[in-house]
Formats: structure tokens, C-alpha cells, sequence
């Protein structure tokens, strides 16, 4: 029993960084902007944020590192794609190749680094219950506020006023246009907003998640929180949960292994990839569900004189 | 202020100034990259576009380099002209590789020449395959092939991963996980002794005139194209959109998995964990700066494999990071995007605000 309180720990725990970096990313897309360097901004953000934490010693200081660092190559990016008009598969791609390689060249120095000791968190008297307390009650703050900030995108979208400006920006930017709104300053924002949150999910799993600097260490999860917004059919309730659902795919692995399952452990590996695949297929498999919950305008970019 | 205004048509100036107007701006932010980490400039840019080339024997190496860049890049170029986004070539690269390395793990001491031919075929049909996947899922779930695609990869890699320290290894291999070393019979046959290029750039340099006479010359290269360009005018064309779907990615898996057959039976001999080196993703940057036809994607191929080239001796001789490559690689992308940008606008001073 006990490794099934750990285990359910885990996942919330793996699902957090993929619910930060995927609802960023439901921002973007929310405004109609694909941004395929989620994975490249996560790495440049991971290594800033563990860079931060290093000399600084303070966590938040790291994570305020990874957002900057996220929202700043989520303006390049915004600067291409909506005032420049780049393609935007090709420029996330390019954001993507590029932050892998950038990372991997700062980081370079840090491999060995060691963070000063982590501080364990739990919710006092909650923390005590058994099982229970080590399933739910023993976790690092923001794999709760990640829950609040859902429920309040939640609220955001659908219930007040810019949320809706920003959803009709998604979905019919030349009525927003129209209406008077500027158009590309509203998805410049956005963009910036979600690579600030894939910052905050980089520096989560480099300071966090797994406390060390790696090349390459975000290992698809950008690409994956990429898909997350797909099996969501856009809903940030359905993002969480999906974050919790792969999550628990690849603390299946783990959980799998320590039973002694006598399967390849690259097979165990391979998972959260196959998953990902099958779930998206599935999703995908009724088009027109899909195109009536995805925002219209998304990936076409918007020149406020054509 | 500067104002971007559209131009009545795209500019051909542009279409072939702005590859190199990109290439100049990754120069010179590489330029203030080395000030900044203090070391000589001119040192620096010495390795990327001299040593390169400086003798025959560099030269022999810059092509075993850019000859795998250059068959990824041409299948991608098809694939990208149908509007097939296809970034896994990575994923098909290593099973292209692994089919062909377990072929010739069958050679012996007796096993004829023959067997190289076989080699190569195994790769291009594991190639394929792996984009096989990629295609039926798009085809028959509509899934996004960017992301199938991209999550094989990863995929590849623990396919590759499990053989080599799994089934394949070698049992006197003193346990390091790599196969044994393939007979010399399943070698890719090397054009002259001195050099390790081999008849893979033939191959190539074969593939840069078929995929020229495909696109521009062949009614199915038209059709895959429209379908790429206005899909609406290509279903009134009747041309299928399934069959470019099909048309794109298998071309450019079994281009893929041909390059990394020509890697793993060439330069490299066996299979280890070390086969995904990231080619797979550099011709994706090859294929966009030789602006997708066949005779540029030969320039930008050579470009890359400098960048590769200059980055390791950058390693040996500077001390500087290898990953400078991938640092120069999304530069010299991103660069190049942003200058296509004056392919349809036009820049223009106007005082005060509009």
C-alpha cells in the first residue's frame, strides 16, 4: 500500500510539469499561435533556472530565472511569427533546434554542479494521515498551485470579459480586429505568457523534479504538453487531468520495474511516447470534434491590413 | 518608423539573397559569441570556413559529412513541398540504420559482395517503415504527424537501445553495449583509397537529379506539390490527398533510413547507442536553407557539414563546446526565417506614426 501512496505522489508530481508547460502552451494556442518550441524554451529555461538556483541558492530566484528566460524566447518567437509573419511550424521548429543546442552549450558547466539541499514540503497535520499523507500532503507547492491556476484560467476564459477577447482573437481575429482590439498585441502578450509558463516548467524540472543539470533533460516532455492540448480538445480542466494521466504513465515505468516485471526497461522507457501516439490517434480519430473545439484561426497568421 | 509593407509579388531577388543574407547574420552573431566567451574571432571562424577545406583530405571529410545531410534533406524537401510536416527523420534515420546493421550482422566469412546491396535496401525499407507509422496514423486517425512523428524518435531510440544492449550485443564485446563489428564484405564500397567517402555521395548526388526530375519534370510531382500549395485546387485537380500523404513520407523515411544505413555500414561499422547524432534534425535546417530544391539543398548540405566540421575542431583546438553546432544551426534557421520575411514585404521608413 505504501508504494501505491508513493506512486500517486509521483505522478502528480510528473503531471505538474506537464500541466504548467501544456497550459502555457493553451494559452498560445487560445490566441490561435502553435508554438512548436515548447521543448527547446523548457531546456533554455531548465538550465537558467538551475544556473539561478546555483548561485543565488534561493529556489524562487530559480524559477523567476526559468519564466524570464521562457518569456523572453517566447517574444522572439512572437516577433517572427506575428509581426514578421514567419511560418509558425517552422519558426517553433527553429526555436526548438535551437534552444537544445543553445542549453546544451551554457550548461556545459554546470553538469557537475550539485543544489544546495532540498527542502521537504508538507501540510501540516494533513501530511500525518496515513497514506494518504504521503499520496497528497507531502508535495512541493506548486503541484497545488497549478491546480488553482487551472481553475482560474478556467474562470478567466469563460467568464470574463478579456478572456473572451481572447478567445474570439483565437477564433475570428479579423471580427476582433474589427471590434477595435489590436490583434497582434493581444497574441504577443499571450505568447510571451506562455513562454513564461514552459519557463516556469524547464525550471521546475531542473530545480524540483529532478534536481540536476542533463543535456537534453526535458526529454519530449515540451513535445508531449504539445499534444496535451490536443487530447484537451482546448479545455484546461481536461489539461490537467491528461498531465495526470501521462504522469502516471511514466511513474508506471518506475513502479513496474521495482515489481520486478520482467520486461525491457526500454520498453518501459518508451511508454509515455507510445502513449502519447495512441491517446493522440484516438483523440483524433473524429475530425470534425476536433474542429469544432479547436480555436480557427490557429497556426494562420494576421496582417491587420489584409 | 521601419513599416513592413506586402509587395504586389514575391521577390526572386529575395528567394536567393536571403539565404545568404542569413548565413552573413549568423556570422556575425558568431562573431560576438566568441568575443564574448574571449576567444579570437578570426580563429574562430577559421575553423568553421577554412579547415574545412583546406586540403583534400578535409575536403574528403566535409563530404562524408554532408552526404548523409544532403539524402535526408532531399527526401524532407518532397515531404515539406507537399505541406507533410515530417520531423521525425531522426526516428527513421536509427531504424533505417538498425534494419540495415541487423542485415549485416548476418554476413559471415563466406557471405558474397551481394550483400551490401541488401544492406542498403534494408535500410530504406526500415526508413519506411518507421514513417510508415507515422503516415497510416495520419491517414486513417488523422493524428498530427509533427507530433507522431517527433514521439518516434524517441521511440527509435529505445528500439535501438534495447538490441544493443539486449539481443545484439556482442558476447566478446567485454560487455559495452554495441554489436560486433560487420564483416568487411557488408562495407559501403569506398570511391578512392586515401578518403572515407564512399559511393553513397554518388547515391546522393543520383537522388539530387531524380528528386529535381520528380518535382519539376513529372506530373506526380506537380500534383504532390499543389496538394502542398492550394489542397482545394488539388482535389478539384482530382490529384489525392492521400496518396501525397503516403508519397511524402515515405520518400523522405526512405531517404532517411537509407542515410543512416550509408552511416552505420560505412564510417561507422557497427551498431551502438551512439547512431542518433542529430542528422536527422540538422537536414530539416538543410532542406529550409537550400530553399527546398534539390540543387540549393547541395549548398546548404556542405554549409551544415561545416558547421558539424568547425564545431569539432572548435572542441579540440578551443576548448569551446561541441554543442556550439547546434547554437549555430537554430541561428543560421532563424536567421533565414526572418529574412524571408523580405521575399513578400517590403521595408519602409515612414515618419511618425501611421
Amino acid at each position: 500500500m505504501e508504494s501505491y501512496a508513493l506512486l500517486i505522489a509521483a505522478t502528480l508530481n510528473a503531471g505538474t510539469v506537464l500541466a504548467i508547460a501544456a497550459l502555457g502552451l493553451l494559452i498560445n494556442e487560445k490566441v490561435g499561435v502553435v508554438n512548436l518550441g515548447a521543448e527547446g524554451m523548457m531546456l533554455c529555461s531548465a538550465i537558467a533556472g538551475f544556473a539561478a538556483v546555483v548561485h543565488t541558492g534561493s529556489d524562487l530566484l530559480g524559477f523567476l530565472a526559468g519564466m524570464g528566460a521562457g518569456a523572453l524566447l517566447g517574444a522572439i518567437f512572437g516577433v517572427m511569427v506575428i509581426y514578421l509573419g514567419t511560418n509558425q511550424y517552422a519558426t517553433g521548429l527553429a526555436l526548438s533546434l535551437f534552444g537544445v543546442g543553445f542549453s546544451a552549450f551554457v550548461g556545459i558547466s554546470y553538469v557537475q554542479e550539485k543544489l544546495p539541499p532540498r527542502l521537504q514540503f508538507e501540510i501540516p497535520f494533513l501530511a500525518d494521515i496515513p497514506l494518504l499523507g504521503a499520496a497528497f500532503f507531502k508535495q512541493h507547492p506548486l503541484v497545488y498551485g497549478v491546480i488553482a491556476f487551472a481553475m482560474a484560467l478556467i474562470w478567466f476564459f469563460y467568464k470574463t470579459r478579456t478572456g473572451l477577447v481572447l478567445r474570439s482573437v483565437g477564433e475570428s481575429p479579423e471580427s476582433a480586429h474589427a471590434l477595435g482590439y489590436s490583434v497582434r498585441r493581444i497574441r504577443f502578450l499571450a505568447v510571451m505568457v506562455g513562454g513564461a509558463l514552459c519557463g516556469l516548467s524547464g525550471a521546475y524540472i531542473s530545480v524540483v523534479y529532478t534536481p540536476l543539470w542533463v543535456e537534453g533533460m526535458v526529454a519530449g516532455k515540451g513535445w508531449i504538453a504539445l499534444a496535451l492540448t490536443t487530447f484537451a480538445t482546448w479545455r484546461p480542466a481536461r489539461i490537467l487531468l491528461g498531465a495526470y494521466l501521462f504522469g502516471g504513465v511514466t511513474m508506471l515505468q518506475f513502479h513496474l520495474q521495482g515489481l520486478g516485471v520482467q520486461v525491457p526497461s526500454q520498453f518501459l522507457s518508451a511508454l509515455p511516447y507510445l502513449a502519447t501516439i495512441v491517446v493522440l490517434a484516438m483523440i483524433s480519430r473524429n475530425p470534425v470534434w476536433i474542429r469544432v473545439n479547436m480555436p480557427a484561426s490557429l497556426g494562420k497568421p494576421f496582417h491587420p491590413s489584409s | 518608423m521601419l513599416k513592413l509593407e506586402l509587395r504586389p509579388q514575391a521577390s526572386e531577388f529575395w528567394r536567393y539573397a536571403s539565404p545568404v543574407l542569413a548565413l552573413l547574420i549568423t556570422v556575425a552573431l558568431g562573431i560576438g559569441l566568441f568575443v564574448l566567451l574571449g576567444k579570437d574571432p578570426l580563429r574562430g571562424l577559421q575553423m568553421f570556413f577554412w579547415e574545412p577545406v583546406k586540403s583534400a583530405y578535409a575536403l574528403g571529410e566535409l563530404m562524408v559529412k554532408a552526404t548523409p545531410l544532403l539524402v535526408i534533406a532531399l527526401g524532407l524537401a518532397v515531404c515539406f513541398r507537399s505541406n507533410v510536416w515530417n520531423i521525425g527523420a531522426e526516428g527513421q534515420f536509427v531504424i533505417g540504420a538498425v534494419a540495415a546493421g541487423g542485415v549485416a550482422l548476418l554476413a559471415d566469412k563466406e557471405t558474397g559482395r551481394w550483400i551490401v546491396v541488401v544492406v542498403v535496401l534494408a535500410g530504406v525499407a526500415g526508413g519506411m517503415f518507421w514513417a510508415g507509422i507515422t503516415a497510416w496514423l495520419r491517414d486513417q486517425f488523422h493524428a498530427n504527424e509533427i507530433l507522431v512523428s517527433l514521439m518516434l524518435v524517441y521511440v527509435a531510440d529505445m528500439v535501438l537501445g534495447y538490441l544493443v544492449y539486449g539481443p545484439w550485443k556482442d558476447p566478446a564485446g567485454y560487455n559495452f553495449p554495441q554489436t560486433k563489428t560487420f564483416e568487411a564484405v557488408t562495407q559501403i564500397p569506398r570511391l578512392m583509397s586515401g578518403s572515407r567517402v564512399s559511393v553513397g555521395l554518388i547515391l546522393a548526388l543520383t537522388g539530387v537529379a531524380a528528386v529535381w526530375v520528380f518535382l519539376f519534370r513529372t506530373r506526380s510531382g506537380f500534383a504532390q506539390q499543389v496538394g502542398g500549395l492550394a489542397p482545394s485546387a488539388a482535389r478539384y485537380a482530382g490529384f489525392s490527398s492521400r496518396k501525397a500523404l503516403w508519397l511524402a513520407l515515405l520518400t523522405s523515411g526512405g531517404a532517411a533510413g537509407l542515410a543512416g544505413a550509408l552511416e552505420v555500414a560505412g564510417p561507422i561499422g557497427q551498431l551502438t547507442p551512439y547512431i542518433p547524432s542529430g542528422y536527422g534534425f540538422a537536414a530539416i535546417i538543410v532542406a529550409y536553407v537550400g530553399r527546398l530544391h534539390p540543387i540549393g539543398i547541395v549548398f546548404s548540405a556542405i554549409l551544415m557539414s561545416m558547421f558539424y566540421i568547425g564545431g569539432e575542431l572548435a572542441q579540440s583546438r578551443m576548448g569551446l563546446p561541441k554543442s556550439i553546432t547546434g547554437v549555430f544551426q537554430g541561428l543560421l534557421l532563424f536567421s533565414l526565417l526572418a529574412c524571408d520575411t523580405l521575399m513578400a514585404y517590403r521595408l519602409r521608413w515612414q515618419s511618425g506614426r501611421a
